[in-house]
């Protein structure tokens, strides 16, 4: 009986879904944009040439072409002491050199670019070819796409989760709906249920077309266990649920949901290391960071992904991840506002 | 509960209060089998709270509830499982059809309907694949009327079932609900429209401050006013009778009762011909110019607007 309910329930919530073409888009396209234009942005197949301006000044010929015998060094000439300051600032070079015994050498420390430069300037100024060309780690795994995409599939995950759950719960409140199936011998259970497992069957669809285009298209590696990857996302999707249903379970309004959600979505953005590691926050954030369920998800699948990680390596995560489903989902049977 | 016999709605004493208002002072009700009972009452007068108390969604301070012989507190899924509710203003999801709407109330219940004969019971055979944001007015309070009678229910609750639906849409709402008494069903219905309370209610409980005004059947309602017939009018434009004038009126005799309403007037009268006699000779001698003068029987709106100051539709 009960069952039938839970059927009907998340095939109904599964059609509303993907007859929304803004959700479907969120959720499928949305990763994919982003995995592209960032995984192209930031493709740096090589270690990029270091652009020095050298002023005008006695021995400025002569430093000029000392530096420009060596690899890895552009040199332009400039007059104007105001005009090159200006390119400096804009990093449209990235030192500023004037001949001189010693050479005047400015740049700016906190761009790698210009860490880079001052190397090499003060290796060719030692002695010429000491700053050997750096061969660049482009092997597949180690390029910033690798690092990236699985971070993307977490945000999808997370993203999907909590918008198109709480959004749904607080129009059906706004619509006087839940209301309405109050009065009906409908399980609450079986309907907070229906909104995980129509997250579920909608995994399935979601990952077919994101997984095969990060493999194939970006070729993003694979190297691990594909049951610790099902794991993973599936209880990655209920936690996320879970979230999304708590969330949601008192607002009135969809703004009212929103903010709760950008609260709840924002640290996780920035400390889950999406876009770059976590290890690069302080050590006293760390323990914060890595509870989170974003981050536990992450990990797993980039270990999973690049380091070839199984069952065995990724429990810590499952179980972090059930435990936010579980609490969360817990939480909001007890919080929920029917009317 | 005090009746040997308890009908399939009854409740007795019901009290609720929100911090120090009291929205429902006090109430009882009952509706036979097979019959209709309809809760007039102002905006504010506590009909929903009173409603929504029957259906469970509320628990009452005071008072006891009984819905086919059970109570809210032991036996909350038998009773959901026996009843049919439309509530007032409710939406359905624009992207579903139909017939999945009703489907999906029907997987609720242990015994539902076969969705086909619901949709034939409400009239929306044609539409059954069409998405609710298609319908019109008329045919959303079919689906909503629809989901309510999916279960075969014994009891139906209708909050302002045909508010904002043209003629005939309204008519096919009350033949359905006229159909669902005939096969022994009970209502309990609130409404705004005084026809549709005459059509619908076999049984009228007229509540106002969360207190019961007037209860019976809408002839003995009807009577219980005393009063012989109305009389209508209105002056020309621009002009109207002071607070004095219509204690004048309402002193000439035949007279019961003069009233400021709407734009216009009207008094309440116990003999016609004297009443309007003596309003002539007012309106001559006070050099007044009365527009469309009429007579009519009283109605359960002049009853309604008698006991309560307020057109039931503005109310």
């Amino acid at each position: 009986m009960r069952l039938r309910q839970l059927h009907e329930l998340t095939l109904v919530r599964f059609k509303l879904f993907v007859r929304e073409p803004e959700a479907v888009f969120w959720a499928i396209c949305f990763p994919l944009i982003l995995s592209v234009v960032l995984g192209f942005a930031f493709a740096r197949e090589e270690v990029e040439d270091s652009r020095v301006l050298v002023l005008e000044s006695v021995g400025a010929e002569e430093l000029a072409a000392r530096l420009t015998a060596v690899e890895g060094l552009v040199v332009e000439r400039g007059r104007d002491p105001e005009e090159a300051r200006r390119r400096l600032r804009k990093a449209a070079v990235d030192a500023l050199l004037r001949a001189g015994d010693p050479v005047d050498l400015r740049f700016d420390p906190r761009r790698p670019e210009g860490a880079l430069a001052r190397l090499r300037v003060e290796a060719a100024l030692r002695g010429g070819a000491a700053v050997t060309r750096p061969e660049a780690e482009d092997e597949t795994g180690f390029r910033y796409i690798d690092f990236l995409f699985p971070g993307l599939l977490g945000m999808g995950l997370m993203g999907t989760g909590v918008w198109a759950i709480g959004f749904a719960v607080v129009d059906l409140r706004r619509k006087k709906l839940l209301k309405r199936f109050l009065v009906t011998p409908m399980s609450r259970a079986s309907f907070l249920m229906s909104f995980m497992s129509s997250r579920i069957v909608f995994l399935g669809l979601e990952f077919a077309v994101l997984l095969p285009f990060g493999l194939l298209l970006l070729k993003v590696p694979f190297a691990g266990s594909i049951l610790a990857f099902a794991i993973t996302i599936i209880l990655g999707t209920l936690a996320f649920a879970s979230i999304g249903l708590l969330i949601a379970a008192r607002p009135k309004t969809v703004e009212g949901a929103s903010g709760i959600m950008n609260v709840v979505m924002m640290p996780m953005w920035l400390g889950s290391g999406l876009f770059f590691s976590y290890e690069r926050f302080p050590a006293f954030l760390q323990p914060f960071l890595k509870a989170l369920p974003l981050t536990a998800v992450n990990d797993a699948l980039r270990a999973i992904m690049l380091d070839g990680a199984g069952c065995a390596t990724i429990w810590p995560e499952a179980l972090l991840l059930v435990g936010w489903a579980l609490v969360s989902f817990w939480l909001a049977l007890k919080l929920f506002r029917w009317q | 509960m005090a009746s040997s016999v308890l009908h399939p709605i009854a409740a007795r004493g019901l009290v609720r209060r929100f911090g120090d208002l009291t929205a429902v002072a006090g109430i009882d009700l009952e509706a036979r089998a097979g019959s209709c009972l309809g809760l007039l009452g102002p905006n504010g007068a506590g009909k929903t709270t009173t409603i929504e108390m029957l259906e469970g969604l509320q628990s009452p301070d005071e008072g006891e509830i009984s819905i086919l012989g059970r109570s809210w507190a032991t036996d909350a899924a038998g009773i959901r499982e026996r009843i049919g509710v439309q509530l007032q203003e409710t939406s359905f999801q624009d992207k579903l059809s139909v017939q999945e709407t009703l489907s999906l109330f029907a997987s609720f219940y242990r015994r539902p309907r076969p969705v086909p004969e619901v949709l034939a019971l409400v009239n929306l055979t044609e539409k059954a694949t069409a998405r609710v944001h298609q319908l019109s007015g008329g045919q959303r309070q079919r689906l909503a009327l629809g989901c309510a009678l999916v279960n075969a229910p014994e009891v139906l609750f209708l909050d302002e079932p045909t508010t904002g639906l043209d003629p005939q849409a309204r008519r096919r709402v009350w033949e359905i609900v006229e159909e669902f008494k005939r096969a022994g069903g009970a209502v309990l219905l609130t409404t705004h429209y005084m026809d549709e309370a005459e059509r619908l209610a076999d049984d009228l409980v007229i509540v106002d401050h969360g207190k019961v005004i007037a209860r019976g059947t809408p002839p003995e309602i009807i009577r219980s006013l005393a009063v012989e017939s109305i009389v209508e009018f209105s002056l020309a434009e621009g002009s109207t009778l002071d607070a004095g004038q219509l204690a004048e009126l309402g002193g000439l005799p035949g007279v019961i009762e003069a009233r400021n309403l709407a734009g216009g007037y009207l008094l309440e009268v116990d003999d016609t011909r004297a009443a309007l006699g003596s309003l002539i000779g007012w309106l001559e001698r006070s050099g007044t110019v009365a527009t469309d003068i009429g007579t009519h029987r009283p109605t359960l709106e002049d009853v309604f607007v008698s006991l309560t100051g307020k057109h039931l539709r503005e109310a």
